[in-house]
């Protein structure tokens, strides 16, 4: 089997969780929430999912328990930051910071456990084909939703009228509440479809991707994800191709070891972080791009009739 | 009908009464959480807020897992004060162990003889710029090329963790340590002094102390304090009055850094005296809390770190009691704050209790209301 086609599969299987969380994060800014508590979110969605995976034996009950644990999560973040106007940074610190202590507490007793095998996926057909059937077409299921989902999103958010209202609340909320759109429901469905998202990503990493549990499993993945929105200048087809990069970088540190380059396996592992850093760092650089791209209420509550 | 209406101003009694209305409700959570678990919920709360203060020795600990929480919490203080985000004082607080512990180290194997009165402040002092470099790459970053300083800085906790697993796995590990990930001990002319005998709380502590009294003091009584946190609340009127932001981001995350490095540098040469990959259980992130709780008052501080420092003690009484997950401290942490920025509400709102107007009472058409009447 060719070499990098598997690494090109690596890749695309580290990338997926990466890009369904950060287009879950993605939906939440467009409607103008910044959810700093992703990581908590996939924490507990990951052992929500393993644990039910491991009870089920199924996988598929696993992802739909990490999506109902992130719908969960995100649901009392947004009750908070959209009804009670608490400051978005400081809850969704909080939740981080809760959702890492819960994991780790439920997560106990699943230290060590392994999961029934998952199911091999082959796209028919297609992975007869050379070097792509190898590289592209051997995935979970999930990495192939993560693609959908781009395409879904990108169409709900241009294309759709509710994508347009969505977004409308994101960049003007006043403006949207006296066209008399109800912009605080609406924001909490976003972030609850975001929670979703985030939810699957982590049930993806604990049921697919490691396939176990061990405390912290999420390992900052949540936060690379919060960058790849910036990174991606909050637009659907460049967070997957973001998360793709980041998944490659994850995957060079694995390919450079066992190549045998002589560099300590700490400092390749410090390579994804660093990475997430020098890109924030480039993309940044002009305040101007950031400013025209972001939306405009970000991260500000909303007070209706104020 | 329970309603919440706006008060006229921000509540001062609400926002003092708001941490203990958390913890109150913190307490009920876990008291039902006991009941879950099937344990004796008095038992499962005496572990946690009666045991660590039962005993001299007990005491003496909450202290010395207290000293680095309001240590890098002070720091926090004043980086939220002027609005910047810095959440990464588990990194700087890695940072300055790393530091701290490796000119510990040098001196060991160096053998150089020098007394404690001269190494202990060097020592500490290279805690202090490791933790303001860690910190001061974020502010360069912030500055220079605009990158966002939470993800920045957080991601340079990861960035640090792996550092020191590379230092005390490679390059530090002591040869005569039968292969474990571990330096050598250090030797104790760089070890700080015991404030209590009988205990592991050092003289860190009493520094600690002080040093919320120069944070009250730079805070509440200096001209730089001032402009930081004006700076914070109104960005623009500070602008106007000349107050310089970039020397105000400089300053808070140098600050936060140095103070979250002060706390590494003590960890590693108080109760630890050598680097393991496991110098911090989470300071840095548990300090974010101890921060808000604190209500970013150095006094306030004070009690949280302390507060919270009974949590870590009772989470590891409650493993080795009642056989609970040491993991359970976390779940405290986290509910502790959310129950916060719940109770905040109460600040600028007030709840109303209002009983809700039967159908037949109340004015079926604009009709009955009187002309002239407010409407």
């Amino acid at each position: 089997m060719n070499e990098v086609a598997l690494l090109f599969a690596a890749t695309i299987a580290s990338g997926t969780p990466l890009a369904l969380a950060g287009l879950g994060l993605l939906l939440n800014e467009k409607a103008g929430v910044l959810n700093l508590g992703a990581e908590g979110m996939m924490l507990v969605a990951a052992i929500a999912g393993f644990a039910a995976a491991f009870h089920s034996g199924s996988e598929w009950v696993g992802f739909g328990a990490g999506a109902l644990a992130g719908m969960l999560m995100a649901a009392i973040f947004g009750w908070l930051v959209i009804w009670l106007n608490t400051n978005q940074y400081a809850t969704g610190l909080a939740l981080s910071l809760f959702g890492a202590g819960l994991s780790a507490f439920v997560g106990v007793a699943y230290v060590g456990k392994k999961l029934a095998d998952r199911s091999v996926f082959e796209l028919p057909g297609l992975v007869q084909l050379p070097f792509f059937g190898d590289a592209i077409f051997k995935q979970h299921p999930l990495a192939y939703l993560a693609m959908a989902s781009t395409f879904a999103v990108a169409w709900f958010l241009y294309r759709s009228r509710a994508g347009l209202v969505l977004r409308s609340i994101g960049e003007a909320p006043d403006s949207a509440h006296a066209l008399g759109f109800h912009v605080r429901a609406i924001r909490l469905a976003a972030v609850i479809a975001g929670g979703a998202l985030c939810g699957l990503a982590g049930a993806f990493l604990s049921v697919v991707y490691a396939p176990l549990w061990v405390e912290g499993l999420v390992a900052g993945r949540g936060w690379i994800a919060l960058a790849l929105t910036t990174f991606a200048t909050w637009r659907p087809a460049r967070v997957l191709a973001g998360a793709y990069l980041f998944g490659g970088v994850t995957m060079l540190q694995f390919y450079l070891q066992s190549e045998g380059v002589q560099i300590a396996s700490q400092l390749l592992s410090m390579l994804p972080y660093l990475a997430t850093i020098l890109v924030l760092v480039l993309i940044s650089r002009n305040p101007t791009w950031i400013r025209i791209n972001m939306p405009g209420s970000l991260g500000k509550p909303f007070y209706p009739g104020s | 009908m329970l309603s919440f209406e706006i008060r006229p101003q921000p509540s001062r009694a609400m926002s003092l009464a708001s941490p203990l209305l958390a913890l109150a409700l913190t307490v009920v959570v876990a008291a039902l959480l006991f009941v879950l678990l099937g344990r004796d919920p008095v038992k499962g709360l005496g572990v946690f807020f009666i045991e660590p203060l039962a005993t001299r020795y007990g005491m003496a600990e909450v202290a010395l897992k207290a000293t680095p929480l309001i240590l890098c919490a002070l720091g926090l203080a004043v980086c939220y004060r002027a609005n910047v985000w810095n959440i990464g004082a588990e990194g700087q607080f890695l940072l300055g162990a790393i530091s701290a512990g490796g000119m510990a180290l040098w001196v060991t194997t160096v053998g150089i003889s020098l007394p404690r009165v001269v190494l202990v402040p060097v020592v500490l002092l290279a805690g202090v710029a490791g933790g303001m470099a860690w910190a001061g790459i974020v502010a360069y970053l912030r500055d220079r090329c605009n990158a966002n300083e939470i993800l920045v800085s957080l991601m340079l906790v990861y960035v640090a963790q792996q550092l020191l697993n590379y230092l005390v796995f490679v390059p530090w590990k002591d040869p005569l340590g039968f292969n474990f990930p571990q330096t050598k001990t250090f030797v104790t002319a760089t070890l700080l002094p015991n404030l209590v005998p009988q205990s592991r709380l050092h003289i860190g502590f009493a520094i600690t102390l002080v040093l919320v009294a120069i944070f009250w003091f730079f805070l509440f009584r200096s001209w730089r304090g001032y402009q930081l946190q004006v700076g914070g609340l109104a960005p623009a009127a500070a602008r106007y009055a000349g107050f310089s932001a970039r020397g105000s981001l400089w300053l808070a995350l140098l600050i936060s850094g140095g103070m979250a490095g002060l706390a590494g540098a003590m960890e590693a040469v108080g109760p630890l005296r050598q680097l393991t990959p496991h110098v911090s259980t989470g300071y840095g992130f548990t300090a974010i809390i101890v921060c808000f709780v604190g209500r970013l008052h150095p006094l306030g501080i004070v009690f949280s770190g302390t507060l919270l420092s009974m949590f870590l003690i009772g989470g590891e009484l409650g493993q080795s009691r009642l056989g609970l997950p040491n993991a359970l401290t976390g779940v405290f942490q986290g509910l502790l704050l959310f129950l916060l920025l719940v109770c905040d509400t109460l600040i600028d709102y007030r709840p109303r209790w209002r009983r809700a107007v039967p159908a037949h009472h109340a004015p079926s058409t604009p009709a009955q209301v009187p002309a002239g009447g407010a409407s």
